[in-house]
């Protein structure tokens, strides 16, 4: 084996049942290089960076370090092999000093009593070494997210690391904070430890890195180096997959240009900034963007689960300000929620009553429950989703996790709303079912009336759907595109966008 | 079909577990079977059934109500003080308490749902100021002397059943009517099994919050009532520890502690069992510490089983 490489990961595979996150991939690390790794949601990044701390346990492959062969990490091995990881969200305790939490699990000790002073000495030399200022008193808690990363980071160094691996470290930074940190980053480059980067900001990576490894659906793809390649080069390998799966065809006349049903004008509030689009009768409007871009917290605002700050909200031609969801959804409007466990279905109680839940005022008299109609209801949607369960009083914890979505399918459909958001309806389930439902949106704009504002991470689906798209990046809106001009280098390029504060995107 | 079998039975299972009782009871103490004891027994546990309605809820919903107890001791003396010091119509003191007991409900939503204190704190807070406000209204002295008329609703007979239990069986009616057939009670399991997916899904949770204590407030006055017309005395300590009682009727009848998931007819049978044993201990000479010994072993043991349960669904 060479030996300029401390770290190698060799035909890594990862099989969940059901699933394969990761198929053969390989990735090497030399000394003193800041190697960004790369790739879209779910492209499998997260889950090859567990198996370097042993989170995650690779089914076959090899993890090389400093030449020495390993079939699978410890949190242990790891540490004692110098790699650490900087997550996204800190391992600290708000409450504790910067130096406390510097030493946390190993404080410095005199006999029992445990060496404030010393520790505050230690983390005071340990930060200047990094060339960061922090008041090692200062409390965790009233310390900015980028002070609070710093500490992180002279932790890992305080236990000797050389290899640094951090997921997204700009994520929750602002733009300065994010300069100190490639600062930082450089400083600990030159002193001789090996960086791996994972981003999403394109940008970052040609400021940073000297080389990238490109993954795509839990595969390898290729390795660059950064000098030598171009963004359009980089975009292209990591959505260039081929387009193989076919969305059932919709007819176009159903779409009326001349009814706009949902106006947004600078909206802002729940993490969005001047979000402003039309949406028309009858279309399907897809919203694109990473994870954490603002599209869920935007479907919020609109439904009535968040504050706005300002702008307006205008539902046919009328100003709306829902200040629950309950008065969006007697305005209209349905959200499917994305996360079906925590938003979504109430998992205790019976697949008639979670279909009815939205509905039950409606269907009621004098508070009292229309039974016929809840029954009614509940059988008209079970058969028209064909929703597997033996009866409708199963709870629904005991529906696959198809079924489960169509159940809240069911509960949305039968409020009747006029405008109907998505949020990533298809995430988690078969091929069989996602069909299901994106025949079942083309019939809610076809047959129904309906309008459709569709949220989804997932680049075929929300290109075979939507007839024209908004793309945002970080609470903005960074792009918008008809449906003759749809193409994943675009959208990607949209996506991954950087927004500066105070500047016009 | 065995299935089926093994659902009603896991379903039924407290009621199975009441007859088990009630033979060894019976066996223990022939006496315990007779009619006059059976009478005496569901009269003895009717104010329970009563107050454990409102329990039913706000356990249902995933909180606690920890204010019955002095809620029912705070509107026996109110009660009392207003008929017999102000000379007050009996109709009227009652109204006047069930509006007064409703609201302590309401206030103890308010600090739930709009103040967002935890349930435990909220309502322990209203319990000692509530028992406080009962000592310094009646000067910690009992007061006496009602009407014929106000102590047949504790005493009296409608033929052979006791007034109280004809009041806890309307109660339950109209609990189960509330939980049954209205959309509120679909509400309550909504927001005790997924209070987040319950607002997304237009459920005003605050608003249900609110309901929910206020009911319990009205269901721990009605049993507060009962109680004063059948003791015919209101004591300064009347309800203490009663919410104790209530709250293990309604967890062994089967209700989440974590909310979202129990049936008000089997609390009916959580009821009857705490009953049964009050009165077969009674009847066998036990002393009345070791009766709070063996109640808070049933309740250890009804919350325990509730949570391997739970535990066995999420492995």
């Amino acid at each position: 084996m060479s030996e300029e490489y401390v770290l190698q990961l060799q035909h890594i595979r990862k099989e969940y049942p059901g699933v394969v996150a990761l198929k053969d991939v390989s990735l090497e690390l030399k000394k003193g290089e800041i190697l960004a790794l790369i790739g879209e949601n779910g492209a499998g990044k997260s889950t090859l960076i567990k198996t370097c701390s042993g989170a995650v346990i690779p089914t076959s492959g090899k993890i090389v370090i400093n030449g020495n062969e390993h079939t699978s990490m410890t949190p242990q091995l790891a540490a004692e092999n110098g790699i650490a990881i900087i997550y996204q969200e800190f391992n600290n305790v708000a409450e504790l000093s910067a130096a406390e939490n510097l030493f946390l699990g190993r404080p410095i000790k005199k006999g029992f009593i445990i060496d404030k002073a010393a520790m505050e000495r230690e983390a005071e030399k340990a930060f200047e070494h990094l060339h960061i200022k922090i008041n090692p008193k200062s409390l965790m808690k009233n310390l900015t997210v980028g002070y609070q990363q710093m500490v992180e980071i002279a932790k890992a160094i305080q236990q000797d690391a050389q290899i640094l691996i951090m997921d997204e470290p700009s994520a929750p930074l602002t733009s300065t904070e994010v300069e100190n940190m490639f600062e930082v980053v450089k400083h600990l480059q030159k002193e001789g430890i090996s960086i791996i980067y994972i981003s999403h900001r394109l940008e970052e990576i040609y400021r940073l890195s000297d080389r990238i490894v490109v993954l795509r659906d839990g595969e390898y793809v290729k390795t660059l180096i950064t000098k030598e390649s171009h963004v359009e080069e980089l975009i292209h390998l990591m959505v260039g997959r081929e387009l193989t799966e076919t969305y059932p065809a919709r007819k176009k006349d159903c779409i009326d240009k001349g009814k706009v049903v949902l106006e947004l004008q600078d909206v802002c509030g729940n993490g969005d900034e001047n979000i402003s689009f039309q949406i028309h009768k009858g279309e399907i409007l897809g919203l694109g963007g990473l994870v954490g871009a603002g599209r869920t917290e935007l479907a919020h605002l609109i439904f009535g689960a968040a504050k706005k700050k300002s702008g307006r909200i205008i539902l046919n031609g009328k100003e709306i300000n829902p200040g629950n969801p309950r008065e969006a959804i007697d305005l209209g409007i349905a959200l499917v929620p994305e996360d079906r466990k925590r938003h979504g279905a109430m998992l205790g109680v019976s697949i008639k009553n979670n279909i009815n839940m939205a509905v039950y005022e409606r269907n009621s008299t004098m508070s009292v429950i229309d039974t016929r109609k809840e029954k009614a209801v509940a059988k008209k949607y079970k058969e028209e989703l064909a929703i597997k369960a033996p009866n409708l009083e199963q709870p629904v914890k005991n529906l696959s996790g198809g079924n489960q979505q169509k159940v809240i399918l069911a509960r949305w459909l039968a409020a009747n709303s006029e405008l109907v958001i998505f949020d990533e309806p298809t995430r988690g389930i078969d091929v069989g079912a996602k069909y299901q439902i994106y025949k079942l949106m083309n019939h809610l704009v076809e047959k129904e009336g309906k309008t459709i504002l569709l949220i989804s991470s997932e680049m075929e689906e929300l290109m075979g759907m939507s007839d024209r798209i908004v793309v945002l990046s970080e609470g903005h809106v960074t792009g918008e595109l008809e449906k003759y001009d749809f193409n994943q280098d675009t959208i990607m390029a949209f996506a991954s966008a950087a927004v500066r504060e105070g500047e016009p995107v | 079909m065995k299935e089926k079998v093994v659902y009603q039975l896991k379903d039924k299972a407290i009621w199975v577990v009441f007859i088990l009782l009630f033979i060894a009871f019976t066996i223990a103490n022939p006496r315990f079977i007779t009619p006059n004891n059976i009478i005496t027994m569901v009269r003895q546990v009717s104010m329970y059934g009563i107050a454990s309605i409102g329990m039913t809820f706000v356990i249902l919903l995933g909180g606690i109500d920890l204010a019955t107890g002095s809620i029912i001791t705070f509107v026996n003396i109110i009660c009392a003080y207003f008929m017999v010091h102000n000379g007050m119509n009996m109709y009227l003191a009652i109204l006047l308490s069930l509006l007064l007991a409703t609201l302590i409900g309401t206030f103890n939503g308010f600090m739930v749902s709009t103040v967002g204190m935890p349930a435990l704190i909220a309502t322990f807070a209203t319990q000692t100021v509530f028992r406080g406000l009962a000592y310094i209204i009646s000067g910690g002295i009992p007061i006496n002397g009602f009407t014929e008329k106000f102590k047949m609703i504790g005493q009296g007979y409608a033929g052979p059943i006791p007034v109280p239990v004809i009041i806890m069986i309307i109660c339950f009616a109209i609990g189960s009517f509330i939980l049954n057939k209205t959309y509120f009670g679909r509400y309550f399991y909504a927001v005790g099994g997924n209070e987040e997916a319950a607002k997304l899904s237009g459920i005003r949770v605050g608003h249900v919050k609110y309901l929910v204590y206020s009911l319990s407030g009205l269901f721990a006055v009605l049993a507060g009532i009962v109680m004063l017309s059948r003791t015919n005395s209101a004591q300064p300590t009347a309800g203490d520890g009663y919410e104790f009682d209530v709250i293990t009727c309604v967890v062994l009848g089967g209700v989440s502690v974590s909310g979202g998931f129990g049936k008000l007819s089997n609390v009916v049978a959580g009821v009857l069992i705490i009953g049964a044993l009050t009165n077969g201990m009674v009847l066998m000479n036990v002393s009345s510490y070791v009766q709070m010994v063996v109640k808070g072993l049933v309740l250890a043991f009804a919350v325990g089983f509730d949570c391997i349960q739970k535990k066995r669904q999420t492995i």
